[in-house]
């Protein structure tokens, strides 16, 4: 066994127990943690797939950004867990049976698929030689080619998820001053204030 | 050797236990959108390996994009449930019935 076979092993143990560990913790913080441990060996995984330029990805958006909105929103609201954590013990059994049972679907088809022969010929972009081109460089000469136009749509995508999740969540309190920059701006200085010429020894009277 | 089927197994076994967390912690919805999280990634390393046993770089190409949905699709869940949480003062998923579906 080579020193790839344990680094995989090891990567794929570090996630299916992370993985595991996310959905039994008892604190939704420990889970999040646990969800970055899971991020973070999949991308080993894409890194030992020679998928370098997912692998960081991975790291950037999910750890980066998923996690941590994740991360903010478990900090940020006030939920008592202890009370929604009281039913997971009368959960258990279904979701140990349906789990169960989907993995035993999935057992049946292991081993029994197989590669088309025609599989190869099929294949819409080839992986070009690690000599002549890395991966990010070819993962970009076929993003900005042919898919250009699904890579708009995703850019789009983020841009509506953008603006919706503002939408949601601002809101705007009756009981907070704001700053009101239009009429900041339209204050005329001279019904603003009124210049006295105070005499000495007189006061304003 | 580490061959595909050992990608695709831990692939299923992620996505089995993404489905397991989601049965587990019914109350919980940030638990479940993590748990869509962990089926996500598993599908995303099934691309990956396929991309990378067959030498098909557009496998990876709709990792990308299933990367692009996941995090949009964090950023409105969780904007939902905190807009959710500012209204009924819970997240127990078994409250949300005011539509009444």
């Amino acid at each position: 066994m080579g020193i790839a076979d344990i680094t995989f092993y090891a990567f794929a143990v570090t996630l299916l127990g992370a993985g595991f560990l996310v959905t039994i913790a008892r604190n939704p913080v420990h889970s999040v943690l646990w969800l970055i441990l899971s991020f973070i060996s999949a991308a080993g995984m894409f890194v030992l797939l020679g998928a370098e330029f997912i692998a960081m990805l991975l790291i950037i958006v999910y750890v980066g950004a998923v996690a941590v909105l994740f991360l903010f929103v478990v900090m940020m609201l006030d939920i008592d867990f202890a009370a929604l954590r009281g039913e997971m013990a009368r959960y258990f059994p279904i979701a140990s049976i349906v789990g169960i049972v989907l993995l035993m679907q999935m057992a049946l088809l292991f081993g029994s698929w197989q590669e088309a022969e025609a599989a190869r010929e099929l294949r819409q972009a080839p992986t070009p030689d690690l000599a002549e081109m890395h991966n990010t460089k070819a993962l970009g000469m076929i993003i900005y080619d042919q898919y250009f136009l699904l890579f708009q749509v995703a850019g789009l995508i983020l841009l509506v998820a953008m603006i919706g999740a503002i939408v949601l969540t601002l809101r705007h309190r009756k009981d907070v001053k704001r700053q009101d920059v239009v009429a900041q701006m339209h204050r005329d200085p001279a019904k603003a204030m009124e210049l006295k010429d105070v005499k000495p020894g007189q006061g304003l009277g | 050797m580490v061959g595909l089927e050992h990608y695709l197994t831990v692939a299923a076994a992620l996505f089995v236990i993404g489905i397991f967390g989601i049965f587990l912690n019914r109350k919980n919805i940030i638990i479940i959108l993590m748990s869509i999280e962990l089926m996500l990634l598993s599908v995303n390393i099934n691309l990956v390996a396929f991309s990378s046993f067959l030498n098909d770089l557009v496998g990876q190409v709709f990792t990308m994009f299933v990367l692009t949905v996941a995090a949009a699709e964090a950023a409105i869940g969780l904007a939902i449930l905190v807009c959710f949480f500012r209204n009924r003062g819970t997240i127990d998923v078994e409250d949300v019935n005011v539509m009444k579906g």
